[in-house]
């Protein structure tokens, strides 16, 4: 293959909402989200990997990475350096803040555009923190480009076109679709491969223009040798997206009430692991026909 | 009128059991708000298919058959849903959270530019009052489902921007059939004026289906086991007891997530929901996503090395003890009493 393949993969910084401790509430119900540590989103990884070897059998592609966020997000665009992508863009401004999935692809696809042409985007079937599933197919939509969904492996990728195998409930469906398509990666896919030590040497101290303002001069310095280690940041007016779509105003759902899960505690019969106990317990259950 | 539309997932010649489940739940909305129920059928070879639908109370079928619509493609359905609701103007819609619902939902609510809720628990009718506009809404469609990892239960509404689109997984609403000899209409829709060329960039080269071999939804007993079992190889002492019990096994997200068990066989939000008269949770804490697709169970048994665990809040017994400890020993009274 002699064209350069031009790939963007979505990934977002997520709370880990797996490892949920008794303090990840607030005593007025709202999640406190300072005790949750902030990870890579799990199928973004995923994806990211789904690229990095569409790259490793065509090493002149291109992978940007692009996330929506807060400046701290820019740890996601690092991670993806480290571990093979090219390059990173951060869409971060405060008139984000309040977007639902339909504002949030809107955002994206903006950033995309601004990013110019692109063969492939891949993109997680969904964050951790909302399970939805939908900025992915919201997107495309979009950008008025075909989707893949559940996908797990590349079959074959040629000059236009990408082979993929979707893991769907009940078997596998393989799909073939022509450049530009919006492909998102299910998490029985291949696990993302590990930092590689030549990338973090060479990126660990890429920063974003933000993060750079606090940075000691010499950083700065450092940065203008190697203009790499810039990552990007993308406002609101940089991909010229329209304010009335994004954060709350462009967001059509919104949160009538929150309540935290109380359960109606039963009257439980508390047993021990006693052989007797248990004995009993079955007997019991025998008796009634709950088994049997 | 605006009616609610379910839209149908058509395959081998059966409408799949989430949509009649969403049809079941429609009519008894449609019922409140006093509308009709409505549902949307994409596929090829689609006669007769209305005779599964009208028995639910289905007023109206929109029925789009084409030969090139057999196995359920992105982009073409999608350009026949919107037209269909386009041209309709439905208050509600309805989709199945699976991996075609999934994928229909979000591209249509984008491009009609409405809100989507994904994996609802509950949907109920009722108003809402916005104090910055003084503007009350009436007869809005709560969406109701748990999020952020289980420690919240949220309402999400849609008050301005319709239709109202919510996706619910299979198992979550009952399927009840309102007359076996309902009759509605059928309303052909033109598939050839909609569909272009440029619909049919995706095509499938290949599918390997098989009929679901696990059938946890519709079994009485129910073994489950959550990240606390610890092992895949505890987890067959839960296959043990449910082949002796003749039930099935099944698990959390924690325990799908840790590979100790396959992701068919996940009860709750995201997996499958479950209402059977006996459910064994074997260490599962209880985190209400897993709680919501089992706490209709008649009985629950909690066996758990922690005292604490949320789950045996909802708990008829709690055993506690180690899985690898209590279950052989269940195993072992009821082979000693069962005969």
């Amino acid at each position: 293959m002699t064209k350069k393949l031009k790939i963007i993969v979505l990934a977002k910084q997520v709370p880990d909402t797996r490892n949920v401790g008794k303090d990840a509430m607030k005593a007025d119900g709202t999640v406190n989200r300072a005790v949750l540590p902030a990870i890579f989103n799990p199928e973004d990884l995923n994806a990211l990997e789904m690229a990095l070897r569409v790259k490793d059998k065509n090493p002149n592609a291109e992978i940007t990475v692009l996330t929506m966020g807060p400046g701290r997000a820019a740890e996601i665009i690092r991670e993806g350096l480290y571990r093979g992508a090219d390059r990173g863009f951060l869409l971060t401004d405060r008139k984000f803040a309040g977007s639902d999935t339909l504002a949030t692809s809107y955002a994206i696809s903006c950033a995309v555009k601004k990013l110019g042409e692109f063969d492939l985007i891949f993109g997680g079937r969904q964050a951790i923190d909302g399970d939805t599933a939908q900025v992915g197919p919201q997107a495309a939509e979009k950008l008025g480009i075909p989707q893949i969904t559940y996908a797990e492996e590349t079959l074959e990728v040629t000059n236009n076109s990408i082979t993929v195998k979707r893991r769907l409930e009940r078997g596998t469906e393989t799909v073939k679709a022509t450049f530009p398509v919006l492909i998102t990666v299910t998490g029985s896919a291949a696990d993302c491969r590990a930092r590689n030590a030549k990338f973090v040497m060479k990126y660990k101290h890429a920063r974003t223009i933000s993060e750079l303002a606090d940075a000691a001069e010499d950083y700065i310095a450092l940065k203008t040798k190697r203009p790499y280690l810039q990552i990007d940041e993308l406002s609101v007016a940089d991909v010229q997206a329209d304010d009335t779509f994004l954060g709350l105003s462009g967001s059509p759902t919104k949160v009538k009430a929150i309540e935290n899960v109380v359960f109606i505690a039963k009257d439980a019969k508390v047993l021990s692991n006693a052989n007797e106990e248990i004995e009993e317990l079955m007997k019991e259950l025998i008796a009634n026909h709950t088994i049997g | 009128m605006k009616n609610i539309l379910v839209y149908c997932e058509f395959e081998d010649g059966l409408i799949g059991d989430v949509s009649l489940e969403l049809l079941s739940k429609g009519r008894k909305l449609a019922n409140q708000l006093n509308c009709r129920l409505e549902a949307a059928i994409i596929g090829a070879n689609l006669k007769g298919v209305e005779k599964q639908v009208f028995p639910y109370g289905t007023d109206v079928i929109y029925m789009a058959e084409d030969a090139r619509l057999e196995h359920f493609l992105n982009l073409p359905h999608s350009a026949i849903l919107q037209h269909i609701i386009r041209e309709n103007n439905p208050q509600i819609v309805l989709f199945g959270a699976t991996s075609v619902g999934r994928d229909i939902a979000p591209r249509v609510a984008s491009a009609l530019r409405c809100g989507l809720t994904a994996d609802c628990t509950s949907l109920e009718i009722g108003d809402h009052y916005e104090k910055k506009s003084d503007t009350t809404y009436k007869d809005l469609l709560y969406q109701i489902r748990p999020a952020f990892g289980g420690n919240i239960v949220a309402t999400i509404i849609n008050p301005e921007m319709h239709p109202q689109m919510a996706t619910v997984r299979e198992g979550v609403m009952k399927k009840e059939i309102v007359d076996a000899n309902f009759k509605g209409k059928i309303v052909k829709v033109e598939t050839e004026k909609i569909l272009n060329d440029t619909d049919f960039v995706v095509k499938i080269i290949e599918r390997h289906l098989e009929k679901s071999k696990v059938n946890i939804k519709n079994s009485g007993i129910i073994i489950a086991g959550g990240y606390g079992v610890g092992s895949k190889e505890n987890f067959n002492l839960l296959f043990e007891l449910a082949a002796l019990l003749g039930g099935e096994v099944g698990g959390s997200r924690a325990a799908v997530d840790a590979g100790y068990i396959e992701h068919e066989r996940q009860i709750g939000q995201t997996g499958v929901t479950v209402r059977p008269k006996l459910y064994i949770a074997c260490g599962i804490s209880g985190a209400i996503q897993h709680t919501a697709g089992m706490n209709e169970s008649a009985m629950i048994i909690s066996i758990n090395n922690d005292p604490h665990a949320p789950i045996n809040q909802i708990a008829d017994y709690v055993i506690n003890g180690e899985i690898a400890d209590v279950v052989p020993k269940m195993i072992k009274f009821y082979k000693k009493n069962s005969k």
